[in-house]
């Protein structure tokens, strides 16, 4: 799995955090993601879909 | 009872709700026809850039697609785009577009939206404006540049946003609405109250508690705008940011139940095999036991992932829709995010931060229980406090808070109740973009 985020595109909701913390996490100051993981484990994969699926900023692409 | 397993399931409405019942179906294994209705020419794009970078200009129209063609072409659409629906009948199981076609399902998803509200007699005159689609949004662009005049109809976020971007482009921006805060209605007054000063001290003139009458106009161009109190206020263009109205207008016929939106169960099943989801949905929610309807991005793709798992399991297996929704606004440097809703509550603390600081997360509750957290520049803190919204928690005492962190007199010299709550109470009506 690769994973790549548009921080530009970005708006802080921290819905992927939610969705998978292992893989997401947010700047303090202003909430932009931070990829922890652009690979991610299997056992990650599903919740890394979910949070691609429920950014509200469509700023997840996940390619497998 | 309809087959636990559709073949054909078409989806109405190809914006963000749209397009995310459509993917969640594909991830979750449904292999059968999935057609993509919508009515706009153009691939399924974003709408809360609309009054932010696209009306700035920093990103260009392509910047707002949600998906790349690749990846809609891997979700094997029969993708009819540019085609509104015109009527739904429910008995033979077919939907009818603009262009004659008639387009049969098992299940059916309707994810048409809303449309902004205008005021009456604009239609077709040069110079007024909504924020609702692309066109919209590059249209007014044109517009915001030094010297150019702009009134703003109406003060929730959509109006703020934009007042925010057309100050930042250097036209001179006038903001009308009839309620006596600005923002108050999404945000509460003392929240409202804040942000209003940050529009001032960007130069934006408000002009509260007052309805707009009339758009004044001149050879079919808009020059200005008549209050309710005779005054008028002279414009170059009017952005009318009145809130919007679901799309149910093709459904009339149908006997699907209509009230304001399609009105669902718990579950978003609206009957006989129809789903709704996005901003066209109204369905009691689990917490509040309250019909809602809710125009959020978020809440569009929420729903459309709940609608789509609904679907695969059933009507007679479907869970009900249960969400803590969520909203954000950027306006000027601040960035305003809201977990929960604040629809009726009557508490509110600020748990971090300060209005002065114009940095803080602040609590909302509701008979004695939270039932919203809204954050002033403070993300990542904001989301920190997102369970207490999820799990309802009993509203905390004040001995639970760092009572340091209590909130000190607003900016607008409104002093702090000296007992109860640090902020007066939210808004008593609703959430939504209005």
């Amino acid at each position: 799995m690769k994973i790549s985020v548009d921080v530009d595109k970005c708006c802080g909701a921290g819905q992927c955090v939610l969705a998978a913390p292992d893989v997401f996490d947010q700047r303090d100051d202003d909430g932009i993601v931070i990829l922890l993981d652009a690979t991610a484990p299997a056992d990650q994969h599903d919740n890394v879909r979910k949070a691609a699926a429920v950014c509200p900023a469509a700023a997840i692409e996940v390619r497998q | 009872m309809t087959a636990p397993s559709p073949s054909r399931v078409t989806v109405v409405g190809a914006s963000a709700a749209g397009l995310s019942v459509a993917e969640a179906l594909r991830r979750d294994g449904y292999t059968g026809r999935l057609t993509l209705i919508g009515d706009e020419p153009h691939l399924p794009y974003d709408r809360p850039p609309l009054s932010k970078q696209l009306l700035s200009g920093a990103w260009d129209a392509d910047r707002l697609r949600l998906r790349s063609a690749e990846a809609l072409d891997a979700l094997g659409l029969d993708l009819r785009l540019g085609a509104a629906a015109v009527a739904l009948d429910t008995g033979a199981g077919e939907v009818a577009l603009a262009d004659g076609s008639r387009v049969g399902y098992d299940a059916l998803v309707v994810a048409t939206g809303a449309a902004a509200r205008r005021l009456p007699g604009t239609d077709g005159v040069a110079g007024v404006y909504v924020l609702r689609t692309v066109e919209d949004a590059l249209g007014l662009r044109e517009e915001l540049r030094p010297g150019r005049r702009l009134v703003i109809v109406g003060a929730g976020f959509v109006g703020a946003e934009a007042a925010a971007v057309a100050r930042e482009l250097g036209a001179e921006v006038t903001m009308v609405t009839d309620a006596a805060v600005p923002l108050a209605d999404a945000l509460g007054p003392d929240l409202g109250a804040m942000l209003s000063q940050v529009h001032v001290e960007h130069g934006v003139r408000i002009i509260p508690g007052v309805l707009v009458d009339a758009v004044l106009t001149e050879d079919g161009r808009a020059t200005g705008v008549r209050l309710a109190d005779g005054r008028t206020v002279e414009a170059d263009a009017v952005l009318v940011g009145i809130g919007a109205r679901p799309n149910t207008g093709w459904l009339a016929a149908s006997g699907v139940p209509v009230g304001d939106g399609v009105e669902c169960d718990a579950t978003l099943h609206a009957g006989a095999g129809v789903w709704a989801a996005g901003d066209v949905a109204s369905w009691p929610h689990p917490r509040t036991g309250q019909r809602t309807r809710i125009e959020h991005r978020a809440n569009a793709t929420e729903q459309g992932l709940a609608v789509a798992l609904n679907i695969l399991a059933g009507p007679e297996h479907a869970t009900p829709f249960d969400p803590v929704p969520y909203v954000w606004s950027d306006q000027y440097d601040l960035k305003i995010q809201i977990y929960g809703q604040l629809r009726g509550c009557d508490r509110v603390r600020i748990v971090e931060g300060s209005l002065a600081e114009r940095r803080l997360t602040a609590l909302h509750g509701r008979d004695g229980r939270v039932c919203a957290v809204v954050g002033v520049n403070m993300p990542r803190a904001t989301r920190t406090y997102r369970p207490l919204v999820a799990e309802q928690a009993a509203w905390p005492s004040a001995a639970d808070l760092d009572p340091a962190l209590s909130a000190g007199p607003a900016p607008s010299a409104r002093p702090a109740p000296s007992a109860g709550p640090a902020l007066g109470a939210g808004p008593a009506t609703s959430g939504r973009n209005a």
